[in-house]
């Protein structure tokens, strides 16, 4: 039977993994990580968890050593935050490129320099080009349920999976959390069949040099060339929606909770001007958005879940009724806007869909972000477009920029 | 030495159009490589010579199955199979990374001494043909004093050779072991040897190379024969910390009739610009070694 205790989502993540039944761990601490690779350790050392445990001597190799493991058939699992998976960076690609069913969890945290140990998105925002699904979460539950989500979608179309939750906010934050009936879990996520077994009884070369042209086998067949095996990675994503939005109302059927699939919405059936975010700065926008309806303002957030592949589809059903959106976001595409906001825009192009958005920047560097404050620059957003300014540059919240 | 030559394992798992060049000493070393390793064996290799050898997708020349992996992570990728590997339970295959002396001496180095030091139970295989070959001949940190590179073009590299196998025997390894492929049976030899054994293995191929060291594809085992016979390798191995001289180099240490270097370095292009300092300092630098080894030897 589940039961609910209270916990960190550090925890919630670790938990996650073991309920998932991973074979091979590998990660290198990093704040505020760090408390997931321990309790692993813990759990496999312990003899709770059997699985190999490598204790890496970096992230580069926490990832190369999750990528050859899953190449002989492996289910692995890592974890980092910031620095180390920007460190990562080149295995990212190699992972999604390998088709490799890796799941990961980043602990959202700011980049350097300056060093700063606290969260935004822009570590994970940084990865968006890499060919990994990314899900946000908005709270521990809904960590420990994505990471065995998680598995589910990586197994069935092969692209790795990154589950990015707020450093502090979420990671070191106690929050109740039903945990998942073992036997359920395992029900609900089949053993793990990789789609190629490197092995002495196949042998084979993988992932070797490629031509730009397509080039034919020993039997004279035509094999994919570099460009064909991009395009089937991109179908990969494009296809994973519905695989996705599909596992969300699968997991609903079996554990009770929906977390909502490619996004979530709060209060948007009649809403006029609609939060957008990733993470906990939705959550915290739906106490803006009651402020704001207290004060007789219709407001509702829309929790964009699923950044990769990109809810198109989803974000214009959720968009077409409001009058305008205003988008918080925890990083920027530096040289033009938060990377959340541009998506949007995209989404909406072409359609009869015509609103202001408006974007902020916020909480960079774990800089506070209270839900008065996404309130007081909603209404704030709501004169400027009453005075017809319909497109302005971003805004950066709480941040003295005098 | 015929009776040598009759136990070397017959198969062969590097098929007929392998892509490096003419006269290429990985080439052969491999050969040999494979046949001692034989066919429970994975490979996992980086950017380099090797994964030009090994072909073009889809079809491939070597009969061992091989996974690439970035040029930073090869022993790191070793780990991740032997994890993989013990976590389906396959523990009847030995796991072999190789990378060049670029992806070893120096972007490799953080996650090789991190595998060693964790006890990894994998053979790595450093082929060392002293430059980054795969992307035109630049200096590594293997590069000996006095060579042309495309780094170094004019006027040579000024600094000696790192000595990895000095720092790979700091990590307590159970087995290292230095080879050339100019001496077939001493190599086949103890890559069988390191094969038995458990634990952290690190082996060296001293390979010539020759467009990268500047002379006919027809010389290779001469070059690496001459390399032998001046001490600028020395044919040894290291086993639970003993020493022990092997092959040419154990007959050459007995009868203490080592060849100058400038043996070997004269019929080297890249040795054209040598000056008679970086000579001299080259013959120091070999007899230094060669000393501080006849001592272990001795002891
Ligand atoms: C991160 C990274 N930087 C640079 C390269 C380009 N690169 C490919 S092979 C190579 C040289 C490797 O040299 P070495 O390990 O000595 O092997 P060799 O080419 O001599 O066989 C380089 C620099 C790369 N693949 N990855
Ligand atoms: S460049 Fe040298 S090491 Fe590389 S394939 Fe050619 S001969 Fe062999």
């Amino acid at each position: 039977m589940a039961e609910v205790q209270i916990m960190t989502g550090n925890q919630a993540a670790a938990l996650g993994a073991k309920l998932s039944h991973v074979q091979v761990v590998a990660a290198y601490p990093i704040t505020p990580q760090t408390s997931v690779t321990e309790m692993l350790s813990q759990l496999i050392e312990g003899g709770e968890l059997k699985a190999e445990y490598i204790r890496v001597e970096s992230e580069h190799s926490a990832l190369a050593v999750c990528i050859s493991a899953s190449t002989v058939g492996a289910r692995v699992f890592t974890s980092t935050s910031s620095q180390g998976l920007l460190y990562m960076h080149e295995q990212i690609h190699w992972a999604a490129g390998a088709r490799l069913p890796i799941v990961m969890c980043c602990i959202n945290r700011g980049v350097g320099a300056p060093w700063t140990i606290f969260n935004d998105q822009q570590d994970s925002i940084a990865q968006r080009d890499t060919g990994w699904i990314q899900i946000y979460c908005r709270d521990n539950q809904e960590i420990i349920d994505s990471i065995i989500q998680a598995y589910r979608i990586a197994e069935s179309v092969y692209v790795p999976v990154m589950i990015c939750y707020d450093g502090f906010v979420m990671s070191h934050t106690m929050m109740p959390v039903e945990i998942p009936d073992a036997a359920a879990v395992s029900d609900f996520i089949p053993p793990y069949k990789p789609h190629t077994i490197l092995s002495p009884e196949a042998p084979m070369n993988i992932n070797p040099v490629l031509f730009p042209w397509r080039r034919a086998n020993t039997e004279g067949v035509l094999c994919d060339g570099y460009m064909e095996m991009r395009y089937k990675l991109q179908k990969a994503l494009d296809e994973s929606r519905e695989v996705i939005a599909s596992t969300s109302r699968q997991f609903a059927g079996a554990f009770g909770r929906d977390h909502g699939g490619m996004l979530w919405q709060y209060k948007t059936d009649d809403a006029e001007i609609i939060l957008a975010g990733m993470g906990s700065v939705a959550s915290e926008a739906t106490m803006a958005a009651d402020m704001l309806r207290s004060e007789g303002i219709k407001a509702g957030v829309v929790g964009i879940r699923v950044f990769r592949p990109f809810p198109k589809e989803d974000v214009r059903a959720a968009f077409r009724t409001a009058k305008a959106i205003c988008v918080f976001e925890k990083g920027i595409s530096y040289g033009y806007e938060g990377a959340l906001c541009s998506e949007i825009k995209a989404a909406l192009y072409g359609t009869d869909i015509r609103l202001p958005i408006h974007n902020y920047i916020c909480g960079l560097g774990g800089r506070d972000v209270k839900a008065r404050e996404l309130a007081e620059a909603v209404r704030s957003s709501r004169d400027a477009i009453a005075a017809g300014d319909t497109e302005p540059v971003p805004k950066w919240l709480n941040c003295f920029t005098e | 030495m015929p009776e040598n030559l009759f136990k070397v394992n017959i198969e062969e798992y590097m098929l007929p159009g392998q892509r490096a060049c003419q006269g290429c000493g990985l080439s052969l070393a491999y050969r040999y490589v494979l046949k001692a390793l034989r066919e429970n064996t994975i490979v996992t290799f980086p950017a380099c010579c090797l994964t030009v050898l090994h072909g073009l997708y889809p079809t491939t020349s070597v009969t061992i199955p091989a996974l690439n992996c970035t040029l930073a992570s090869t022993a790191a990728s070793a780990s991740g199979l032997v994890a993989g590997l013990n976590a389906v339970n396959r523990t009847d295959i030995t796991v072999v990374a190789i990378a060049g002396d670029g992806g070893t001496f120096d972007m490799g180095i953080q996650a090789l001494s991190g595998a060693a030091e964790r006890g990894t139970d994998f053979i790595y295989v450093c082929y060392d043909n002293e430059g980054y070959m795969n992307t035109g001949t630049q200096r590594s940190s293997a590069t000996p004093m006095g060579a042309l590179t495309s780094t170094t073009p004019v006027l040579t590299k000024q600094q000696p050779k790192k000595d990895m196998l000095r720092i790979m025997e700091a990590h307590d390894l159970p087995y290292l072991a230095t080879t050339s492929p100019a001496y077939p049976i001493d190599l086949y030899d103890k890559f069988v040897k390191a094969k038995r054994i458990k634990g952290a293995r690190y082996m060296q191929i001293a390979v010539p190379c020759p467009p990268g060291w500047g002379y006919a594809p027809k010389d290779t085992v001469r070059i690496g024969r001459l390399a032998v016979e001046t001490g600028i390798v020395a044919l040894f191995e290291i086993e639970d910390g003993k020493f022990r001289f092997t092959g040419r180099t154990k007959t050459l240490a007995e009868k203490g009739n080592k060849l100058p270097v400038i043996n070997y370095v004269e019929r080297q292009g890249r040795f054209r610009k040598m000056s008679i300092e970086q000579l001299r300092q080259l013959q120091r630098w070999v007899d230094t070694r060669w000393n501080e080894y006849l001592k272990r030897a001795e002891g």
